[in-house]
């Protein structure tokens, strides 16, 4: 019996014998291992980007929007008037896990302060929406609970409304036209940057939701919102405030047991969790392609070493011819076999991992190459070699010596 | 003590619906340190009987004892052992690995034998020796003329120590020269280290250089005569 570390040396001059074949066999192993590497990575790197995106968020927000729960991504915006003002004051009142909850009530309008005008997003709200927000003001002040009361015609504004608006003049106190009403800048708000669904959360100008009802849109009810934005006590208490809205609006909007709410209460850990398992989805249908294409990796490998063992039919016979057992040829092939794979994994997964950082480098996606996959793949490839070479092996062990050493 | 019995074989195989008797009843026997030829035409079943012996393949019918024991009917595993243990054999065609040196194609029979690198080595480089190459070890067979080849098949046949050298038209692709050359080298192998010698040849000038001629025809033992020398 031969020893393996022979074997592997005789699979190695034989494979370095066919360099340019050997090395073709390999790329589809190669490519294999490679897209799976960087297709786990970014879906990997994407997940933890969602993540940190809605921790920065704050974890203890929910939200009311009026409405049956229709799952997640039902919308139910703005389509039903079931939510009201006083309902938000009444959720921070008798709620007690609840720290702060803030009626919304806006819309897009076109802001114009002299010759500039811009496109705005108008949120009518009351003051403790800046502390479920954590919003801090860069200068001015916040409205006040009177203004909200007399709906007065004052705003805070964004850095992209101060931006194109104001360019680099001082904006408080100046008054800019919002839906053709003149409102005094008293506040402007910190940079926001993007939201993790891209929009700019800077283009806004934030008004007391009375103004917003009254003066603005003019809904056919006057005192209705399209969200309630809650703020528990503290992250372990999300799920008791959840109960406690919902129980609290059950009974003002007189819905009866049995009965579906009119309204519903969403945490961003559902969102999160919705977003995550999209691409999770993505994630394993392009791994599940990478996949294949390692499998077709593997069919390169058969197809060549069966090619291999019809060629070398004499070196077989005369192997056997010397002594070598069905075992030793069998046990030769497959080496060859799992060589060519394990070294196209090995270079895969440089390539891959080199691949991921130059995703992340160059077009400034997340990208996170997991010991996981380079396992699975470096694993998956060595099975592709077994499983693809055992055949030819066989086959090459088969042979009857004499037939071989006659085989031109 | 016999190295080679052979008891009444017959081999039979189909080509299709034909049923081929290629060796129809042939006894032998071929003593330690023996150097013999096998003569005949085409068909008359020598090429049959040298695959049995060779122990490349097993007897239809009858008893086949190498080295004293009974190899008429084991596998292919136990045949492949006694191959490794008992038999060298040279080509007409030389049957060199091609992209090996001359030294690792004399090592080859040692490898499954399981001889580490360093003795293989050196058991080539003696053997090597004895073939008068040992300068050419590192060129590989396409760097050597056929003479140069078929000493290097000798020199493997040799590596095993195996008592029994099996040749099967050895100077069949060689010029007269080169071919008594070999013979030669047979000669000298037989008389100074003792090896059984079994080669198949159809040029009576080869068989001469050997002292025994056994002569097939159909399947059969025609004749089995001394040579005088």
């Amino acid at each position: 019996m031969m020893s393996f570390v022979e074997t592997s040396r005789i699979s190695f001059r034989a494979l370095k014998a066919n360099k340019t074949r050997s090395a073709l066999t390999m790329l589809g192993i190669v490519i294999g291992v490679m897209a799976v590497i960087i297709m786990f990575a970014v879906g990997t790197g994407a997940n933890r980007q969602i993540s940190q995106q809605f921790a920065s968020l704050g974890t203890n927000i929910l939200m009311v929007r009026p409405g049956a729960d229709r799952g997640p991504g039902g919308g139910s915006r703005n389509t039903v008037n079931t939510l009201v003002v006083e309902d938000a004051y009444s959720i921070t009142e008798h709620c007690g896990a609840v720290a702060y909850a803030a009626p919304v009530y806006g819309g897009n309008a076109q802001t114009v302060y002299g010759n500039a005008n811009y496109p705005a997003k108008v949120t009518g709200t009351i003051l403790d929406y800046f502390a479920i927000q954590d919003w801090e003001l860069v200068s001015g002040r916040a409205f006040t609970d009177q203004d909200v009361r007399s709906a007065t015609k004052v705003c805070v504004i964004g850095q992209t409304i101060v931006e194109e608006l104001f360019g680099g003049e001082d904006p408080l106190g100046k008054i800019i036209r919002v839906k053709k009403i003149p409102m005094v800048v008293i506040g402007i708000l910190e940079e926001l940057g993007d939201s993790p669904r891209g929009n700019d959360q800077d283009n806004v100008v934030i008004v007391p939701i009375s103004t917003a009802q009254r003066r603005m849109f003019s809904p056919s009810r006057p005192d209705t919102v399209s969200m309630i934005s809650v703020k528990a006590i503290d992250e372990t208490h999300l799920d008791i405030a959840q109960k406690q809205i919902e129980d609290l609006l059950a009974l003002r909007h007189k819905i009866r047991p049995g009965q579906d709410n009119d309204f519903s209460v969403r945490n961003l850990t559902q969102f999160v969790e919705s977003a995550k398992s999209a691409t999770a989805v993505m994630t394993m249908l392009l791994t599940a392609v990478a996949g294949v294409s390692l499998l077709v990796g593997g069919i390169g490998i058969m197809n060549i070493m069966l090619v291999s063992v019809t060629e070398r039919t004499r070196e077989i016979g005369i192997r056997m011819a010397v002594g070598a057992k069905s075992s030793d040829i069998r046990l030769q092939f497959l080496v060859e076999a799992l060589t060519l794979s394990l070294l196209g994994g090995m270079i895969g997964i440089v390539l891959g991992v080199g691949g991921a950082q130059f995703i992340s480098t160059g077009f400034g996606w997340a990208t996170e190459v997991s010991l996981m996959s380079v396992l699975l793949s470096f694993g998956f490839s060595g099975f592709v070699g077994i499983f693809f070479g055992y055949y030819p092996a066989y086959k090459a062990s088969l042979l009857n010596p004499i037939e071989a050493l006659r085989y031109e | 003590m016999a190295l080679v019995l052979v008891n009444n074989i017959h081999k039979s195989y189909s080509l299709g619906d034909v049923e081929v008797h290629a060796l129809q009843g042939v006894s032998f026997s071929i003593g330690e340190g023996e150097f013999v030829s096998i003569m005949g035409a085409s068909g008359s079943g020598k090429s049959t009987l040298m695959n049995i012996i060779g122990c490349l393949d097993i007897p239809s019918k009858g008893k086949y004892i190498l080295n004293g024991e009974d190899v008429s009917s084991l596998g292919s595993d136990q045949l492949a052992n006694i191959r490794k243990d008992t038999i060298g054999f040279v080509f007409q065609g030389f049957n060199l690995l091609p992209k090996m040196s001359a030294l690792e194609n004399v090592e080859l029979p040692m490898l499954y034998k399981g001889v580490g690198a360093k003795k293989r080595r050196e058991g080539a480089m003696e053997a090597l020796k004895k073939v008068d190459l040992e300068d050419r070890a590192d060129h590989q067979p396409h760097q050597l003329s056929g003479g140069q080849q078929q000493r290097v098949a000798i020199a493997r046949a040799l590596a095993n120590d195996a008592p029994l050298i099996l040749a099967d038209e050895p100077t069949g692709n060689l010029d007269s020269h080169t071919s008594e050359e070999v013979m030669k080298l047979f000669v000298r192998l037989n008389e100074e280290t003792g090896k059984t010698i079994i080669q198949v040849t159809h040029e009576p000038d080869m068989a001469h250089f050997s002292r025994r001629i056994l002569t097939f025809r159909d399947g059969r033992m025609l004749r089995d005569e001394k040579v005088r020398t």
